[in-house]
């Protein structure tokens, strides 16, 4: 049978309340032990809380909410405790000690949720980056995804291109009926129009950025001050940072909070040519990989030097030569701490804008994928004259959302299909 | 006691092809029917094929079943429909004469084998520590087989309705098999309710075709089946005419006596094929219907009104069918009615149509909640070709929803069971771009002859088939250049360099007859290969792109779950997962992942669980 969890659902304590919930077959019999009895569904009791040997717990609310019309699917207890540590602590381990009962494991409630169809595959992933999240950000956008924005919306967009397969496959499959000879007139622009609000959504930024971090690559030739600025902004002796050109012989990288916006900053092997040293050089062959990925570079090279779009550093600038720039963005001494604060700012300023929005939900990556593959599929479509391969086309789309939300479609097309159309003789 | 390998109960299309099978796969077979001259009967549309329906009779055909070559004996009309789209979904249609079909089908299946008729009512199935092992027979006769494979239609609990006329039994005129449908019952099978209907028959003499749109039976000369005579009769036309508001208005005042609106019929009937109360009911804006006035044979006048089934009694019949272009003076037959009948679950059976709480005992057709001739007779044959193969020792069919409609089939019926009279529809059919009319015996013929069910007839022409294939597949292997293409006046651009015969085919607007410069007349010889050979390599790339989910399909379809997988073991499963995969029992974890509201999660633990048994 299945194992019947628990765990403190509410915030950590002291509180004023803790709430306990218990789900899973022997929920029931928990609350009967503890409280002695079971109250009417959905109805909230007091009752005096006990453990086995009979010692009073605490007075405490308490609910049944049987199955499956619960959270969890499962039937589902719940104990409003009063929310002191030792009140809690007591509770848990009275619950513990009854059989076939045990703590949830991190995520167990969502993914029992899950199991049971009472949140699809988006939703559940959205309450798992929500566990993991880390930052404030990441936790907004989390939660927009547990709250099932994208859902609705993948959900709105399945059942638009339902109803366009229905349209299709009526006229493949019910040609001779004079009720759906043809397709709508404005098919083809549906579709199109489908695909523009797909778009929309993989251009936004990634969930990725939210969980990883804006990417800043510290990059530079040789005793620039690449390490020493890295170690500034993550504001930790993270790299070593000495004197000798060519220290830094890998990619360091420290993930950062600034302001609340995730940051990952990487240090790179000092960009030189000239290499007899191997492991240098695997080190600078990272730094080009890590130059790759970057959503930002700082340039501490000459001017122009750098990659495209990279920002121009002048640093040093407490040094007697520094290496002088027309143009710099900014001028910094991370020694002395001169224009550290700008540059931060600057920095926080331009990650905010290219990570998502507080609050909005973001795709991860496999999401993203799949929603590619969507927009691939419609944009191909388009393309076709054989409504067969439209039709197929229509297909892989709809296998792609039903993956995004872990469902199957083709009954589902069908009955729209049957719902709009006068079809059979 | 007389000892048979298989007995097959019912002589409609689904008992033909069973019993033919299994002689033909060398078992020593028996047909139990009431009546042996009704075997072979169509009960209800004199057509055969269609949509979805056509693919399913070529891939009968394919296993060298009855009907193809039956239906082509019996052809008056052939329509190809669909035409002008890709031929995945062109669906070969025919309508045939009742009486030439049905001795089409007594004189093939006397040809099947060891094939024995057995005429008399199956009254009870005799039954051994739990399995079925023969049957008894109205008349006292016991008659012994390690399998029975029912195939009796309607019959179980089977009312008529006409208006406020009642009638029990199964079709007009025959009796149903009382006794046999009280053992099944006791056997507490899973079972329901559904509903179909049938249109009033016409006399031909008395409808004024003059006015009507013709349809004519198609010039090209296809056929259903590649072997046979070909078409061996003369062709009819068949003609159109159209409800319209006075037809719609004869019905709205008599709803009330429908059983279907008094409330008197509480099962499913077809969306697909509603009655035509229904349809004026459920789309009061339309303002009218089309009808086909199907002629029913070469020597009967009767014709079959293709779009108007109802059950309204026979006087509102006769005069909304009055109101109708062509039919002012129309004779009315025999009346339409509507039919509920019990069938059973079938998420009670297992993929090979065993009934998995009555081993030796199979199922096919109506009685498993489908409709049709051809559904009935691709689950007859599918049925039919496990029986035997458990009975000889043989591994049974491998077929799967990649490789036929048939599979898409049964893979629906015992996963998700039923809530309407289950009809194919090429929609059904997610790999359908694979699974053409054309090539079904491509498919499926090296199946049969694995399993050994393919005459020396169908083998020999198989095998000269394949080598002119062969024949033509290496010619499209010859590599021309874009420009050679382009200058021969084809819409290829002349810069796109060397290309293969094969890939040149994938350029729209490039047809294997315009690669005749590179090909020799002798390829053309097999119009329906060349065919098949060229969409084959129009649809490569599509193709080629379902593969990686074909390949998920095949790993999941390699993970047996069985009969006794403990699904109320595995952690994590909520109740109500456990009710639905324990109502299905899929066979496969791929399986498991068809059944209806399985969640993905729910997958994951099966698979893991699985995993754990079979090492």
């Amino acid at each position: 049978m299945t194992d019947t969890i628990f765990a403190l659902s509410s915030g950590a304590p002291p509180a004023a309340i803790g709430v306990i919930r218990v789900s899973g077959p022997r929920a029931r019999l928990a609350l009967q032990e503890l409280a002695g009895r079971v109250p009417a569904p959905r109805r909230a009791a007091l009752a005096r809380l006990r453990d086995r040997q009979g010692a009073v717990l605490d007075e405490a609310l308490v609910l049944w909410l049987p199955g499956p019309g619960t959270e969890t699917g499962e039937d589902v207890a719940e104990l409003q405790c009063h929310g002191g540590r030792a009140v809690i602590a007591a509770v848990e381990t009275a619950l513990a000690a009854l059989p076939g009962l045990r703590r949830a494991k991190p995520g167990e409630f969502t993914r029992r949720a899950f199991l049971n169809g009472k949140i699809d595959l988006a939703e559940a992933e959205g309450l798992a980056d929500l566990l993991e999240a880390e930052t404030e950000l990441q936790r907004l956008s989390a939660m927009a995804m547990a709250g099932g924005a994208f859902s609705r919306e993948v959900g709105q967009w399945r059942e638009e291109l339902l109803g366009l397969s229905a349209a299709l496959e009526a006229v493949l499959d019910f040609a001779d009926e004079d009720d759906v000879a043809t397709l709508p007139a404005d098919f083809a622009l549906r579709i199109a129009g489908l695909a523009q609000k797909i778009r929309g959504w993989l251009d936004r930024p990634r969930a990725e950025l939210l969980k990883e971090g804006f990417r800043v690559v510290v990059a530079g030739p040789p005793n620039a001050g690449k390490s020493t600025l890295f170690n500034t902004l993550v504001e930790a002796e993270a790299a070593i940072a000495t004197p000798i050109a060519g220290t830094t012989r890998d990619v360091l990288t420290r993930p950062v909070a600034i302001a609340g916006v995730p940051f990952l900053f990487a240090d790179t092997a000092g960009l030189h040519d000239a290499v007899d040293d191997v492991v240098e050089a695997i080190g600078i062959e990272r730094a080009m990989e890590a130059l790759d990925r970057a959503d930002l570079v700082l340039w501490l090279g000459p001017e122009g030097m750098g990659p495209p779009g990279a920002w121009e550093i002048e640093a040093q600038i407490d040094r007697s030569h520094p290496v002088a720039k027309r143009h710099p963005r900014h001028r910094i001494s991370a020694r002395t701490g001169e224009g550290i604060d700008a540059l931060r700012a600057d920095l926080v300023e331009t990650a905010t804008a290219a990570l998502p929005k507080p609050g909005e939900a973001a795709l991860n990556e496999r999401q993203h994928e799949l929603l590619g593959d969507a927009r691939t599929a419609l944009a191909q479509a388009g393309e076709h004259h054989d409504p067969l391969l439209v039709a197929e086309a229509l297909r892989l789309a709809r296998v792609a959302f039903d993956s995004l939300l872990g469902r199957t479609a083709t009954e589902d097309m069908l009955d729209a299909l049957f719902g709009r159309f006068c079809i059979g003789k | 006691m007389q000892q048979f390998d298989v007995i097959v109960v019912g002589g409609g299309h689904a008992g033909v092809e069973a019993a033919a099978v299994a002689a033909r796969m060398g078992g020593h077979a028996a047909l139990v029917s009431f009546d042996l001259d009704a075997i072979g009967a169509m009960s209800c549309n004199p057509a055969i094929g269609g949509l979805g329906k056509g693919h399913l009779v070529r891939e009968v055909d394919a296993f060298d079943g009855i009907i193809g070559r039956a239906a082509d004996a019996g052809a008056i009309h052939y329509r190809m429909l669909n035409r002008s789209k890709g031929s995945a979904v062109q669906g070969p249609r025919v309508q045939a004469d009742r009486k030439r079909f049905k001795a089409e089908v007594q004189r093939l299946l006397a040809l099947q084998g060891d094939l024995t008729l057995v005429a008399g009512e199956a009254a009870a199935l005799r039954l051994t520590g739990g399995r079925v092992t023969g049957i008894d027979l109205a008349d006292g006769t016991a008659l012994s087989a390690s399998a029975v494979v029912l195939c009796t239609g309607t019959f179980l609990g089977g009312v008529l309705f006409r208006g406020e006329e009642r009638i029990v039994g199964g079709r007009i005129g025959e009796a149903s098999a009382q006794r046999l449908a009280a053992q099944l019952r006791e056997a507490q099978l899973p079972m329901a309710r559904l509903k179909t209907g049938t249109p009033p028959r016409l006399d031909g003499r008395t409808i004024d075709w003059s006015g009507l749109e013709e349809q004519p039976s198609d010039a090209d000369p296809w056929t259903m089946s590649p072997l046979g005579a070909g078409r061996a009769l003369p062709q009819v036309f068949c003609a159109i005419t159209r409800t319209n508001e006075r037809s719609h208005d004869v019905i709205r005042a008599n709803l009330h006596r429908s059983p279907l609106f008094s409330g008197a019929i509480g099962a499913s009937g077809p969306r697909y094929c509603p009655s035509i109360e229904d349809k004026i009911h459920r789309f009061a804006d339309r303002d009218g219907h089309q009808v086909f006035l199907e002629p029913e044979g070469l020597d009967t006048h009767l014709v079959y009104p293709n779009g108007i089934s109802t059950s309204l009694p026979a006087d509102v019949q006769l005069a909304m069918l009055r109101t109708m272009e062509g039919l002012e003076r129309v004779e009315m037959v025999v009346p339409g009615y509507a039919v509920e009948y019990d069938h059973i679950d079938p998420r009670a059976l297992r993929p090979c149509l065993e009934l998995r709480d009555l081993p030796g005992l199979y199922c096919a057709g109506q009685i498993n909640g489908t409709t049709g001739y051809e559904e009935a007779a691709a689950q007859g044959l599918v049925a039919g070709m496990h029986a035997a193969a458990a009975v000889l020792g043989r591994d049974g069919p491998a077929i799967d929803r990649a490789n036929s409609y048939m599979a898409v089939m049964i893979d629906d019926l015992t996963l998700h069971g039923v809530s309407e009279p289950y009809r194919m529809l090429t929609a059904r059919a997610e790999y359908r771009l694979r699974l053409r009319a054309n090539n079904a015996g491509t498919r499926l013929t090296p199946l049969g002859l694995t399993l050994g069910c393919i005459g020396l007839e169908r083998t020999e022409w198989f095998a000269r088939r394949e080598e002119a294939r062969a024949r033509l597949e290496g010619a499209l292997e010859r590599v021309v250049t874009g420009n050679e293409l382009a200058v021969a006046g084809l819409p290829v651009r002349p810069d796109v360099g060397r290309l293969s015969l094969r890939d040149a085919l994938r350029f729209g607007g490039v047809e294997l007859d315009g690669l005749r410069p590179w090909l020799s007349d002798d390829l053309f010889a097999d119009a329906d290969l060349a065919a098949e050979v060229a969409e084959d390599a129009a649809y490569a790339p599509y193709l080629a792109r379902q593969d990686a989910e074909l390949r998920e399909l095949r790993a999941g379809e390699a993970l047996p779950l069985g009969d006794d997988f403990p699904y109320e073991a595995i952690p994590g499963l909520s109740r109500e997962m456990v009710e639905r995969l324990s109502r299905a029992r899929p066979a496969t974890l791929a399986a498991a992942g068809r059944v209806p509201g399985i969640t993905p999660a729910a997958l994951a633990a099966l698979l893991v669980h699985a995993r754990r048994r079979a090492a």
